[in-house]
Formats: structure tokens, C-alpha cells, sequence
């Protein structure tokens, strides 16, 4: 298979996935899917298990007050979390949250900004495809 | 015919005496701060921390915080153009001394003109309100800051900042 097909089966599949027809969270996940192949020729697919991994891994090259994204998200992707000045955050689990992922550029504004925070710099988009997988099986 | 002026200027006067009272006493006596009613505001602002009431600031204040969104209280919370914009004239129109604003909020009455402070929690007014708080309390793992309003005062997404 040439790239362009495993492009095309890639975005094929983030579409059919799920019962739901494809929505801005599925066609975002979509343009990750893209981008992820183009930064790297041997990436086949997302993993919610990845997804998982990075929300719970600990980094020492942002700030010193949020070393992981559970710092101010629960630990569980299905808790409430918190802010550092203490305003709640609501559960980041789609299954728990269910208007979450639906504005592209909100979901990319946070990436941006807290990737930069917990990790010291911007996520890539296989991270930001494999974190999104994890949040939307949740 | 024998109108009877007097009368009626009384119950005139009466009613609108007891209109402003009642206008102040809907405001919350002096501890209402309207909520931000504009949704990008809410949403931009309101994130983080909760969206805090333009009301409580000046609007040299906002202007200052709107300059420096890179810098915001140690984390970078710069925003796009249009969207600064329309975030930064929302809180000019509705800031403590806009136009229109039916009294002099109690938080910066005391506030001379040339002080364009950026944490309301160091308006005099906000720390003399505040003086009996004590360390126990602002110390409770519900509060975890002095931003944190709504963990005492229960009704300020409401706008109203009673005891």
C-alpha cells in the first residue's frame, strides 16, 4: 500500500469507527491521522492505550506545579478535576461529558496550552490522536 | 375641578423612592457584581478561573491584564486577535467606572486613579472585606485560592458576593 491509500484507509476507518457518522470529533481525529503519517512514515493507527500512558506520565520540562495532565484533571479521565486556583473542571471522558471534542479549535487551543505547561512543548499529533482516542473510549 | 397636587406628588415621590430601594436592594445592597453575560468572555475567562465580574476592576486595569495575557499570573493565556479584542472591549464597557454603571462598586471605591492594579484580591476594598477571613479558612482544601469566590461566597456565578 502507497501512502495515500493508508491515508485515505486511515481516515476511512476514524470515520466508520463508532456508530455515530462522522463529526467534527471524528474528522479532527481524522486530520491528526494525516498529519501523524506524514511526520512518520511507520505510524498505522492510534492507541487509546498510548493515549493513556501520556495522560498519566509524569514530565520534568514544563512546570514545576503540573508535571502531568492528572494534575489538574483527576487521575481518572472520568472524575472532575481542578485548577490550580481550584475551579472545577469537568471529566474529560466523552462517555461522562458527552458535549466534550465537538470545536476543533478549543481542542487544539488546549492542547497547545497545556502540552506546553505539563511537557515543555506541543504535542505532536500522533500524541494528541492517540490522547484522544483514549478520552473518546472513556 | 380640585386636583390634589400635593397628594399626588407624595405618592410619586413615595414610589420612586421605593423604586431605587428596591433597585439596590436587587443589586444585593452594594455586594452585587453583574456576571458576564457575553459567552466568548465566559468561555475565555472562565476556564481557568471563574469568569470574575468586569465590574470589580477599572477599565485601566483591564486594559493592563488584556496587554499582558502573556504573562498571566505566570501562564501564557494569549488569545487571537478578534477574540482579545472583543474579550478586552467587554470588559472596558462593563469595567467599575464605565459609563452607565449605576454606583461606584464598595471593592474599588478606595482606589486612586492612577493605580491600575491587576489582582482584585489586592483592591483595598477586597482586603478590609476580607480582613477577619483567617489562615484556617483560606487554607481549606476547598478554597485553594483567594480566586476561588464561589467556594464561600456560594451565589457569585450569580453575581452576588453576600457574607
Amino acid at each position: 500500500m502507497n501512502r495515500t491509500t493508508i491515508a485515505l484507509w486511515l481516515t476511512l476507518s476514524a470515520l466508520c469507527s463508532g456508530a455515530a457518522l462522522a463529526g467534527p470529533r471524528e474528522d479532527q481525529l481524522a486530520r491528526y491521522a494525516t498529519a501523524a503519517m506524514q511526520a512518520n512514515p511507520a505510524f498505522t493507527a492510534f492507541s487509546a492505550m498510548r493515549g493513556q500512558a501520556l495522560f498519566q506520565q509524569k514530565f520534568s520540562g514544563g512546570k514545576p506545579d503540573t508535571p502531568a495532565c492528572t494534575s489538574c484533571h483527576a487521575s481518572s479521565p472520568r472524575s472532575a478535576g481542578r485548577s490550580p486556583v481550584g475551579k472545577a473542571i469537568e471529566p474529560m471522558a466523552l462517555s461522562v461529558t458527552p458535549t466534550r471534542y465537538t470545536d476543533p479549535a478549543k481542542v487544539e487551543k488546549w492542547f497547545k496550552r497545556n502540552c506546553t505547561e505539563v511537557i515543555g512543548r506541543e504535542c505532536s499529533a500522533q500524541e494528541k490522536g492517540d490522547w484522544l482516542s483514549y478520552m473518546f473510549g472513556q | 375641578m380640585n386636583i390634589p397636587f400635593r397628594a399626588i406628588a407624595t405618592s410619586l415621590g413615595a414610589l420612586v423612592f421605593s423604586g431605587l430601594l428596591y433597585g439596590y436592594a436587587q443589586a444585593g445592597g452594594g455586594h452585587y457584581y453583574a456576571p458576564v453575560s457575553d459567552t466568548v468572555v465566559q468561555e475565555e475567562c472562565g476556564s481557568c478561573h471563574m469568569a470574575f465580574a468586569p465590574s470589580m476592576l477599572p477599565a485601566r486595569s483591564w486594559q493592563r491584564m488584556m496587554g499582558g495575557l502573556d504573562q498571566h499570573f505566570g501562564d501564557n493565556a494569549s488569545l487571537d486577535a478578534a477574540t482579545a479584542a472583543r474579550v478586552g472591549s467587554y470588559l472596558a464597557n462593563h469595567a467599575a467606572d464605565a459609563p452607565g454603571q449605576p454606583y461606584r462598586a464598595k471593592l474599588v471605591r478606595n482606589l486612586p486613579d492612577s493605580a491600575a492594579p491587576l489582582r482584585i484580591t489586592e483592591l483595598p476594598g477586597w482586603v478590609n472585606k476580607h480582613r477577619k477571613v483567617s489562615a484556617r479558612e483560606w487554607a481549606d482544601p476547598a478554597v485553594r485560592s483567594k480566586s476561588n469566590c464561589g467556594a464561600c461566597h456560594t451565589a457569585a456565578a450569580r453575581g452576588y458576593y453576600e457574607d
